[in-house]
Formats: C-alpha cells, sequence, structure tokens
C-alpha cells in the first residue's frame, strides 16, 4: 500500500471522485468533481476507472510527498507542475501522465487562466469513504480541504504505462453552453427567453464548486413576472437560477438540493464543464435546444469520453529538455481554439436543432 | 382558461419529471407528492435513479440513457389517474419525535417580535401555540437532513423578514408563513430565528446520518436555556423518537 503526505495546500484543494447521487430527499446534492471530463481524461491515461477518486484543485495550490513510487496523471485547467527532490527540480507537463520516483515532491500552483486542475493517482485515492463516496462536500459538511500533514492512502495500481499526453475535450476556453427547458422557463415571457440566447455574458471571478455567477456585461436582467412567490422547487445542478436582482447562476456540483428562485434553462451535463472550466471574464453564450437533439449530444458526448485513448499519444520531447512547460501546453491549447474542425465530433452541427 | 390542471407533470432539465399538485402549499398536496413518492419508491421502476418530493411536488430523476422519457412520463399519468391522491395516507413507516426547544430570548431572538407580528397577548402565548401544535416534516432540502416544518395554525402566517439574519446557529428554528425550518448548518436566512434546539439533523459519520425523514410527527417541548445546554452533548439533542399514532 502507497502512501502520499500533503506537505502545504492552500486553497480549496479536495478529493473528490464521481459524486454520490441518491440522497436528493435528504438535501444532499450529487457533489463530485466539477469538470468530469477531467476525471475521465485522467483514468485514461492511467489506463483505470474514471469512478476513482482524484485530488481536485480550485485555484489552490498543494505539495505532496510520494512515499513509493507511483504514476500521476495531471488534466483540467493547465496549472504549474513540478516535482522537486531524487535528482533535481524539473517541471510535469500538463495533460499528461508520469512517473514520480519514491520520496519526490510534487508542487502544484495555480495556472494564469483558473479554473479546475486534477491530480490523478495510478490505482486512485483511497481516502474515507461518506455515504458510499470518497467526494469532500463543503457545502454540505462532509470531508473538507486537504491539511497539511494529512496522509491518503492510495489504491493498487494496475497500470505500468506512463510519459502520455492527452489532447484536451475541449472545454477550457468559455464559448457556446447548450441548455434545455428548465421546469420554470414558461414563467419568463418568450423575449426574455430569446434575449437569454442574445446576450454574451463574462464568467464573473465568483464562482466556486456551488454555482458561477454569470456577469451580465450591462445587459438588462432577467425576471419571470411573480417569480419571486414561487414555491420552492428541488434544484438540481446544471440549473440556471435567475436570483432577485435578475442575474442568472449556474448552479454546479455541490448546488442547494431546493430552492425559491426560478430556474430560467438547465444546462447540458456535458456543457457544464464549460461553465466551470471558464476563465474569469471569458465570454459564455446560452443557447436552448431541444430534448430529443440534447439527448443526441448526451449520447455522441458519452461515445467520446469512451474513446478519450484516441486522444492519447507518446509524449513527443523529453520533459527534461523542455525549458517552458507551461507554454508549450497553453501554446497547444489556443491552436486547438482557433481551429475547432480539430474536434469534428464536438463542432455543433445546425442539424442537431431539431 | 389557462389554469392548469393538477397533478402537473412536466420535465425538468433532461433527467427530470416533477409531478406538482399545487400551485401554493396546502397539507393535502404535501401529502400527496410524499405518498406518491413512497409509492414509486416501492414500485422500484426500471430506469429511474432517485426520487424526492418537495413541498407539493414530487421529482422523479431518471437516466436518459435508459428509458424513454415520454414512456416514463405515461406511465406516471396512468398512476396519478388511478387514485385522488390529495386523500392519501401520510408515509407508513414515518416516526414520532418530541424535541426540547428553547424559546427564551436569551438564545431565541425573535420570539418576541414574532409574538407580537402573530398578534399573541404575550410570549407565553406564542410558545403554547407553538408547543401545541401538531408538526409534521414536510419536506427536506436546501441542506443535508434539513427540514421545513409545517403546518402552524393560520395566525402565524408572517412574511420572511426583507432583511436577513446574517447568521442563525445550528438547530436554530426559524418561522415564517407558518413554517419552520430547522437549520442544520449556520445560515444566512430571512427565516425569524424564535426557537434554539440542540439538533444536529446531519452526522455524515454517523451509521445513519439523517436525524429526520419528511412525514415524521414533530412536538416541540418548551425547555430552559439552562435544560437546553447539555442536550449538545447527545446527537438527537434530547429528542424522544417513538413510532407516529
Amino acid at each position: 500500500m502507497s502512501v502520499v503526505e500533503v506537505v502545504s495546500a492552500q486553497g480549496t484543494v479536495t478529493v473528490q471522485d464521481s459524486g454520490r447521487p441518491g440522497w436528493l430527499a435528504q438535501g444532499i446534492s450529487r457533489g463530485g468533481a466539477a469538470d468530469p471530463i477531467a476525471m475521465a481524461e485522467g483514468a485514461a491515461l492511467l489506463g483505470q476507472d474514471a469512478d476513482l477518486a482524484a485530488i481536485e484543485l480550485m485555484s489552490g495550490s498543494l505539495k505532496l510527498r510520494c512515499e513509493r513510487a507511483c504514476r500521476i496523471a495531471l488534466t483540467g485547467a493547465p496549472m504549474r507542475a513540478r516535482l522537486e527532490g531524487a535528482g533535481g527540480g524539473r517541471g510535469l507537463a500538463w495533460h499528461g501522465s508520469h512517473l514520480v520516483p519514491a520520496g519526490a515532491v510534487i508542487g502544484i500552483t495555480p495556472g494564469p487562466a483558473g479554473g479546475f486542475g486534477y491530480l490523478h493517482f495510478g490505482g486512485g485515492i483511497e481516502s474515507e469513504e461518506w455515504l458510499g463516496a470518497r467526494s469532500a462536500h463543503l457545502a454540505a459538511g462532509i470531508g473538507g480541504p486537504l491539511q497539511e500533514g494529512e496522509k491518503l492512502r492510495l489504491g493498487e495500481d494496475r497500470g505500468s504505462t506512463v510519459d502520455l499526453v492527452i489532447d484536451p475535450l475541449p472545454r477550457l476556453e468559455g464559448g457556446e453552453i447548450r441548455a434545455v427547458e428548465s421546469l420554470q422557463t414558461r414563467l419568463y415571457p418568450p423575449e426574455q427567453v430569446a434575449r437569454l440566447q442574445q446576450v454574451e455574458f463574462r464568467r464573473d471571478s465568483h464562482g466556486n464548486r456551488m454555482g458561477v455567477r454569470l456577469d451580465l456585461d450591462g445587459a438588462e436582467g432577467f425576471a419571470a413576472p411573480g417569480g419571486l412567490n414561487i414555491l420552492s422547487e428541488i434544484v438540481q445542478p446544471g440549473d440556471i437560477q435567475v436570483t432577485g436582482d435578475g442575474t442568472p447562476f449556474v448552479l454546479m456540483a455541490e448546488c442547494q438540493t431546493t430552492g425559491g428562485y426560478p430556474r430560467i434553462a438547465t444546462v447540458l451535463p456535458c456543457d457544464l464543464p464549460i461553465v466551470a472550466q471558464a476563465p474569469p471574464g471569458t465570454g459564455l453564450r446560452i443557447r436552448l435546444i431541444e430534448r430529443d437533439a440534447a439527448l443526441r449530444i448526451m449520447q455522441a458526448h458519452a461515445a467520446e469520453l469512451g474513446d478519450l485513448r484516441g486522444r492519447i499519444g507518446p509524449r513527443r520531447r523529453d520533459p527534461a529538455q523542455m525549458a517552458d512547460l507551461l507554454s508549450f501546453n497553453l501554446i497547444s491549447g489556443v491552436v486547438d481554439a482557433a481551429r475547432p474542425d480539430h474536434f469534428p465530433d464536438h463542432v455543433h452541427h445546425p442539424e442537431e436543432i431539431s | 382558461m389557462t389554469e392548469p390542471a393538477f397533478p402537473r407533470i412536466a420535465f425538468s432539465g433532461l433527467d427530470g419529471l416533477v409531478v406538482s399538485f399545487s400551485e401554493k402549499f396546502d397539507d393535502t398536496a404535501n401529502r400527496a407528492a410524499l405518498s406518491l413518492r413512497a409509492e414509486i419508491e416501492r414500485g422500484a421502476w426500471p430506469g429511474v435513479v432517485e426520487t424526492a418530493s418537495s413541498l407539493v411536488s414530487t421529482l422523479i430523476r431518471f437516466d436518459p440513457a435508459d428509458v424513454r422519457p415520454e414512456a416514463l412520463r405515461d406511465q406516471l399519468a396512468e398512476m396519478l389517474a388511478a387514485r385522488d391522491w390529495q386523500k392519501a395516507d401520510l408515509p407508513r413507516d414515518r416516526r414520532c419525535l418530541t424535541i426540547p426547544a428553547c424559546f427564551d430570548p436569551e438564545v431565541a431572538p425573535q420570539i418576541d417580535e414574532a409574538a407580537e407580528a402573530a398578534g399573541f397577548r404575550d410570549r407565553d402565548a406564542a410558545i403554547a401555540s407553538i408547543c401545541d401544535a401538531e408538526l409534521r416534516v414536510l419536506t427536506i432540502g436546501f441542506a443535508p437532513g434539513q427540514p421545513y416544518i409545517g403546518q402552524l395554525p393560520e395566525i402565524w402566517d408572517l412574511s420572511r423578514q426583507r432583511n436577513l439574519n446574517p447568521r442563525v446557529p445550528v438547530g436554530s428554528l426559524g418561522l415564517a408563513i407558518r413554517q419552520f425550518v430547522l437549520f442544520a448548518v449556520e445560515t444566512q436566512t430571512g427565516w425569524r430565528h424564535v426557537g434554539q434546539t440542540a439538533m444536529r439533523l446531519f452526522q455524515p459519520e454517523a451509521k445513519d446520518p439523517f436525524l429526520l425523514r419528511p412525514g415524521d410527527s414533530l412536538r416541540f417541548e418548551p425547555v430552559s436555556p439552562a435544560r437546553l445546554q447539555p442536550l449538545w452533548d447527545d446527537p438527537r439533542g434530547g429528542a424522544v423518537i417513538g413510532a407516529a399514532e
């Protein structure tokens, strides 16, 4: 059994897995990783199950000492990662897998764009389970952020492959988020639902695991007539809740389970990572689609996740010779964004709208 | 003409169907929501991932990859048409709890203000009204294990405050619109802080982490601040739990 020890942790650095569905009736939202795509990418890089727990960093920094040699993968929003000790320091490529020698220290600090970064271990993290999951749920008081001196047990690693890189599914630069009607969309005048899809929202800097505020960027707010007097209803991640001042919030993994503010639409689960990972200030546009089209998109997304191995290849350059690993990765991301046709499966074809 | 018929079935997001029994809160609609949820749970419908009830509605969450949503909706409609849900009984496994609560302004700073707003002659009359009321858990939500409790006599139909209480502690009783919220977490709220219990409604490390269930019957028993204090050592906050009826 292998153990990693937290040398230092700052900010919201937590253990996350796919969350604990099934407790809505008791007031607990599903929780789990804010970017499930990153969880799937990490699992694909390490050749293991996507349900295994990993470490999520939300604008935090972390140093971990690995007792024994272990495999890791880094996914999600690019951050600065370095390996210290055991033969000198070197950078670690993001969106990649690595072998960490025994006794080495992994150091991760936030990248320039913000967002959620993930550190995965071969065999996954086997921390304590509460109600069937290892995910910390900060809003519910389940678990908490990692603390200095904390020791995390790793599961048995059955794989051995390292030094791979993944071409991440595009989601790290904002853009269009697709949504379907919510229970309360029809409370809003059609003009407002139309306008919701015309505003270029900005990702507000105030966002966390519970929700992300969409900055109206000067546009008029939204309001349903009588919307402040409706009964509380169950809410779910992805719901776009409009508060009293007309500002939409996209509810995330750790949202409350009931709410009295009306919801104007619900973001598709596969597009929620776009909201989670959009750097503050980035543009986000909402587009409502029909349920049938949404279900087809979700099927295509499931196929994409099942096919992540096709986006993985060997790391072309020796990391020890790379002067600036972070800029290498950022450039690759920018190139991808400028050439969306590079990802034919993700382009939103007009026939998706029925 | 535009008045929607109840019960009403509507989609919520991609994976939810919501059955609403009323536009506004009423006791029979709450019973209907609780009862419908219990019935679906008993039926263990294929493709249904989880169910939950709120004040007057029931959510059925399904796996859209596994079930055709329209077929599930039709199945629900059939079930709704089969009987009068407004006359439903309360869940069979519900329990009855007697919960010590302190209404002294020392720990319940808004009791006098609420009593006056409701038109009681003094604090004791207000406390008697609260403690004589047959209450039950209407729904659990917002935070883990946090109950909405009702329904209080009509005299307690007070609106929520415009100004929020910056912080109410765990176990506090908030009052508005003939209901209580018994707070599971420390929070800011528009509900008036009129009572204090020693209840810790959610204990993630416990074998049974939730103290209350929707449908449970409740009664508050007034205690002094001195008697409340040691109850914090009891995970149930001194509540006596028995079978309902």
